[in-house]
């Protein structure tokens, strides 16, 4: 294997770790409630937003840009929840797709308005450069997401299966009135669901602004990469979308290297219509 | 089936307001539609145009004696129609070819503009102007560069900007004397986005260079907005191009830079194709890690109190930005339309077509590097013409070539960051 294939998968696994951060939010909304959140690409870039301020107004990286994300998103996805989902939940699936497709254009012309459409963009190496291991180029930025991206995936997977909070969440997952008659508040754990899940989300955007230019159709771009990762991992799984961007990540990689850039969305679609041919539910979805 | 009703009620009205009002209007304001992308993944350079248009705007429409050597700018409005004051209506395409085709329908249907100016993205700008000669109204096309767009026999289509076809011409000329200063330019990676303008432009270059003898000729295709280009990097650094030429707008531009950087990869020689090299967003992102980057542009501030110094000022007080060339572009197309209604006398859509068909400006009438303003058959301007800039210090573009308009020698060896 020549060295170069090596860097290439290398930077797949990098790169799939990112796409499997951002998309542990939307997999976690949907295994909750059954909600497409169409302005999922939109709270990415809003965290992406929030980094930039952080930095342009008081100069700091992502150790304070990162953790006022998370902050700002998961109460924005309060908001978002009683102010929106509680009640077009009620409503038809076209309800659902069009509030948060709504949601979506909404906050990004918002940014769109306050911060004009210039593309910008963090200091390269605003997180400690990028690190020659055995010849291998390894960016900093890019490996903290990566190590955060599996930090997530085993919080959340934990939180679901291990803790009494888990538990009563995914109790209202199943059956919300019969988790009412156990004494369980649907609407607060669905309100903390998507607290968690815009948070997470919040914290991927202003992780990759470290090593992605940050402008308001961002989300466009990123948003489908989720949706494709959440459904190859199984909708509501959330070590099935790690898995999946993984998988995607290098599939994109080696086929962008070996084939062609311009051909590695037809080899990732194929394979990916393929396997959803023999297994509908994902990698790891229950049917 | 009662908010057909409704919609078409609506419209309806909407129509007899437009017509009545036209009629009084007529002899005082010249509506010009224009397409440009004001939402989208190329909103910032939509933001910049319009800035830039608002100031040809003011030129044309108040006197600006200090600009006498410009058509149109001495005195206030047209003095073909009796002093009439021009209005632009802006259109955004959402960056999406289909939009702008309705977009160009409704500015010719409801807004009754004489004519159009648009639309940025060759794609766009192929789809919208079939409107235009449908309904026999002219579209000028300041920034489209795909070549097939004046391929297509149309009538009522005149484009200012160089073409692929020039471009071949001014990097192979380029090269030579870049090679002759001892740089190495046998192989030449072409590094470019799968739109219209990406690939055609590409393809014209390489079918170009093929015929110039430049065999060394290597493809690297990719997939426009893309989230990552590692892998296209890595390919570059195998194959070790001489000259890796870069035909991307200002997203996949920042990328590539930032991904360049994080794999150490330098070429010896990087050559951008306009677009996202020259979008001032990209400079600001992205600029201390390209220093050296040569590019392609018509623009060029001249000495002080030129009409481009004077011009590059206003439009700095306008926009905040600095003037560059696509803008300096869109300016330029748009003061060569007006000032064919100017010659026409008239908004009537065949004389402006034939005033259009007639224009013959002289360099030191226009604000950009063209050698003159003169359309083919075609509509295409066959004295377009453009110079190389180079990013030097990573902040600001000077023009290196040719030698006649250089304001510094070009430095050899891209440096990067």
């Amino acid at each position: 294997m020549s060295f170069v294939l090596v860097q290439v998968i290398v930077g797949g696994l990098l790169l799939g770790a990112v796409y499997a951060l951002f998309s542990s939010g939307l997999t976690l909304v949907w295994g909750m409630m059954n909600i497409v959140n169409f302005a999922h690409g939109d709270f990415v870039m809003l965290g992406m937003y929030v980094a930039y301020v952080v930095y342009t107004l008081m100069g700091g990286g992502p150790i304070v840009g990162a953790p006022l994300a998370v902050l700002v998103l998961a109460t924005l996805g309060v908001v978002v929840y009683f102010g929106l989902i509680r009640d077009i939940m009620k409503g038809p699936m076209l309800a659902q797709i069009l509030g948060t497709f709504g949601l979506a254009l909404l906050l990004r012309y918002s940014v769109f308005w306050w911060f004009g459409a210039d593309f910008k963009s963090l200091p390269q190496n605003i997180v400690g450069g990028t690190y020659a291991v055995a010849g291998l180029r390894l960016e900093a930025s890019r490996l903290l997401a990566g190590v955060v991206a599996l930090l997530v995936t085993l919080g959340l997977h934990l939180l679901l299966t291990r803790t009494s909070l888990g538990s009563k969440m995914l109790a209202v997952a199943e059956d919300a009135t019969a988790a009412q008659l156990m004494g369980i508040r649907p609407d607060t754990m669905q309100a903390i669901a998507w607290a968690i899940a815009a948070g997470a989300t919040g914290l991927a955007g202003a992780l990759i602004a470290n090593f992605f230019y940050i402008v308001p159709t961002v989300g466009e771009t990123l948003g489908i990469v989720a949706f494709v990762t959440v459904s190859l991992g199984g909708f509501g799984s959330v070590p099935g979308a790690l898995v999946a961007g993984l998988l995607i990540g290098v599939i994109e990689s080696l086929s962008g290297y070996l084939i062609g850039a311009v051909y590695k969305d037809i080899v990732v679609y194929i394979l990916f219509l393929f396997f959803l041919w023999f297994r509908p539910q994902g990698l790891m979805g229950k049917m | 089936m009662t908010f057909k009703l409704a919609t078409r009620l609506l419209c309806a009205a909407a129509m007899s307001i437009v017509l009545a009002g036209g009629a009084q209007a007529e002899d005082k304001v010249v509506k010009i539609g224009v397409i440009l992308p004001m939402s989208g993944s190329t909103a910032s350079i939509g933001a910049h145009a319009k800035a830039a248009l608002e100031v040809a705007t003011d030129i044309i429409n108040n006197a600006h004696p200090e600009l006498d050597k410009l058509p149109l700018a001495k005195n206030a409005g047209l003095a073909g129609l009796g002093g009439a004051k021009v209005e632009i209506v802006i259109a955004d395409n959402q960056g999406s070819p289909a939009t702008g085709q309705n977009q160009a329908l409704r500015l010719i249907t409801e807004e009754k503009v004489v004519a159009i100016l648009g639309a940025y993205q060759s794609g766009i700008t192929l789809t919208s102007s079939a409107i235009a000669e449908k309904y026999g109204i002219p579209y000028l096309t300041p920034e489209s560069v795909a070549a097939n767009l004046t391929e297509r026999g149309f009538k009522w289509f005149f484009r200012t900007t160089p073409i692929a076809p020039d471009f071949v011409r001014i990097y192979d000329e380029f090269l030579t004397d870049m090679k002759a200063a001892g740089a190495k330019t046998d192989t030449i990676a072409l590094v470019h986005d799968n739109t219209e303008y990406g690939a055609s432009v590409a393809n014209t270059i390489a079918t170009g260079f093929k015929a110039k003898g430049r065999t060394g000729v290597i493809d690297v295709a990719y997939a426009v907005n893309a989230t990552d280009v590692q892998a296209q990097v890595l390919q570059l650094k195998e194959k070790k191009p001489d000259v890796v030429l870069m035909i991307s707008y200002t997203s996949d531009a920042i990328l590539f830079a930032k991904t360049m950087q994080s794999l150490d990869y330098k070429p010896p020689m990087l050559l951008a194709d306009d677009a996202g090299y020259s979008d001032p967003s990209f400079i600001k992102a992205v600029g201390k890690l390209s220093q050296g980057v040569f590019n392609r542009s018509s623009w060029a501030v001249g000495p002080a109190g030129s009409p481009s110094a004077v011009i590059a000022d206003m439009y700095k007080k306008k926009s905040g930005e600095e003037m560059e060339d696509t803008v300096g572009r869109e300016m330029q197309g748009f003061f060569v339309l007006v000032d064919a209604i100017d010659r026409a006398g008239s908004t009537d859509p065949a004389k402006i077509q034939a005033a259009l068909k007639a224009t013959d400006i002289k360099p030191e009438q226009l604000i950009m590097g063209y050698k003159g303003v003169k359309f083919d058959e075609k509509g295409q301007n066959v004295l377009a013409s453009a110079y190389i800039i180079q990013l030097q210090d990573g902040e600001n573009y000077v023009s290196v070539w040719p030698k006649g308009n250089a304001e510094k020698a070009p430095v050899m060896s891209y440096k990067g960051w």
